[in-house]
């Protein structure tokens, strides 16, 4: 195995949401007496159904309640025992389903705030994500710039299975937002279900929605380009999360193929999709999707043509690795600094700054 | 440098091209809005007849939305892979420097010059009194 080097930054934690009554205190009266008298419980997506294997690694899954709702455990499994100097929270948590876009706002609203008081507030290494309500781009931006005054959070939070592809153009207040505020937008697997989760319709099991995320990771990277967020936001860094990456190569060979022959159909790309990959794409590390075979990982990185692309995470709680074998075998020292250190405090501007800022 | 007599002017009227296989190599020569520009029919990318795609402008843009389309008629498309090229000067659009196609310059000469010579005419009949399409190779 890699062993990791302390002082890194964990780019993807999941703190669980224990239950929707969790989120009451950070609603205001309206909302809380809506949530109490409909007699809703909780928000369970079918992303990561609490008792699926990948949901949480055996010996992280509580005795009771969900993998990830407790901070001590964090702690203990993820923060302490990698020896993080910051852990980036994206909660995982079913607000993106709801249709009514008021609710969505109202529950984004509580979960931020639950985020900043629950986790934040108790731990100087956390870091968090602004998650949004996408159906309303103005609710998104009201929240990103409400939330950005705090400047623990870091990133804004958005599913690769949304509503729309991520490139079309009523989405980029949004991605105006993220740059002006020294943001990153994370893109995490997961769906609001509000479309099917494979692009082919509903598939019968959770191996094909959990496979398929990778194939609208690729979908959405098409769009983002294509559309030209890019050419429009060039200082913006986007990460896709837990979307995997050894897919990559073979994605950009296809993209680049076809955009040199329909070019024309979208001029404002002015460079190869894999330039636009390298300035303004990252990855977090976790699932690592290739043999545990030194050879093969680095031929792959070969291919990737940088190593600036990889940002260190866990996953945590999900299951993607046991052990501390979170890095795969055969990284260089080099390597695991840039995927630990360097590339995650050079994508995530306000890390560095936070201290001094935080309120 | 060889300069090939191609055909009378009146023969290549706006908006045609003309085929010809020059010692081996395959040319062809188009007449855009009276002017004249040859290009070798070989597409640098696979080898593709590259003359015989069609003539478009070239779409360009400095914000996403928003096309500028200029050079209408002067961009050569691939008929294999649609790769688009400068007919003035052979550039590629999608990789400008690994590719490049190979432009020859094209002139229109009075025929009481090209009699004179050193040209070589094919087998074209050159009178004084015509002017001639002439490509450089």
């Amino acid at each position: 195995m890699t062993s990791p080097i302390a002082g890194g930054v964990d780019c993807d934690l999941h703190p669980a949401v224990p239950h929707l009554t969790s989120l009451l205190p950070y609603m205001n009266d309206y909302w809380r007496d809506q949530v109490t008298t409909r007699g809703m419980t909780d928000l369970v997506s079918q992303s990561y159904p609490t008792h699926s294997p990948i949901s949480s690694r055996p010996d992280w899954r509580p005795a009771q309640g969900k993998p990830g709702a407790d901070l001590a455990d964090m702690q203990k499994q993820a923060l302490d025992r990698f020896a993080v100097r910051f852990g980036i929270c994206n909660p995982l948590y079913g607000v993106q389903m709801v249709f009514s876009e008021d609710m969505q706002d109202a529950f984004c609203r509580a979960l931020n705030n639950w985020l900043a008081k629950e986790w934040l507030d108790k731990d100087d290494r956390l870091r968090g994500s602004i998650v949004i309500p996408t159906q309303s781009v103005e609710k998104s931006v009201a929240e990103i710039e409400r939330r950005a005054e705090d400047k623990r959070f870091v990133q804004v939070l958005m599913l690769v299975m949304g509503d729309m592809p991520l490139g079309k153009r009523a989405y980029w207040p949004i991605y105006a937002a993220a740059e002006r505020l020294g943001l990153a937008v994370g893109i995490h697997a997961g769906s609001a279900y509000h479309n099917p989760p494979t692009s082919i319709g509903w598939g019968s099991y959770h191996i094909e929605d959990y496979v398929a995320q990778a194939t609208a990771f690729q979908t959405q990277l098409t769009s983002l380009i294509v559309e030209g967020v890019f050419a429009r936001h060039p200082n913006l860094k986007m990460v896709m999360l837990e979307s995997g990456f050894t897919w990559l190569p073979a994605y950009l060979w296809r993209l680049h193929k076809f955009w040199r022959g329909i070019r024309m159909e979208t001029p404002w790309v002015d460079r190869a999709p894999l330039e636009i990959v390298r300035s303004n794409i990252r990855f977090s590390l976790q699932p690592v999707d290739a043999p545990p075979d030194p050879a093969t990982l680095n031929r792959l990185f070969d291919h990737m043509q940088s190593d600036e692309l990889l940002l260190f995470s866990t996953d945590y709680p999900h299951w993607q690795f046991d052990g501390d074998e979170a890095l795969p075998p055969g990284l260089s020292p080099d390597l695991v600094r840039k995927i630990m250190i360097d590339n995650p405090l050079k994508t995530y501007g306000r890390l560095e700054f936070a201290k001094e800022a935080t309120p | 440098m060889v300069r090939h007599v191609i055909a009378p002017v009146d023969e290549l009227p706006p908006g045609t091209r003309k085929f010809l296989d020059i010692d081996g190599r395959p040319i062809a020569i188009f007449n855009i809005k009276g002017e004249f520009f040859g290009l070798l029919n070989r597409c640098p990318h696979q080898g593709a007849a590259l003359c015989e795609g069609p003539l478009i402008g070239l779409a360009q843009s400095s914000s996403p939305g928003e096309i500028e389309y200029t050079k209408l008629g002067e961009i050569i498309r691939c008929p294999w892979h649609g790769w688009e090229f400068d007919i003035r000067t052979g550039q590629s659009y999608c990789d400008p420097k690994r590719f490049r196609a190979r432009a020859y310059p094209v002139n229109v000469e009075p025929g009481s010059a090209v009699v004179k010579g050193p040209y070589v005419a094919e087998t074209i009949a050159v009178s004084v009194e015509s002017d001639y399409v002439v490509v450089d190779l």
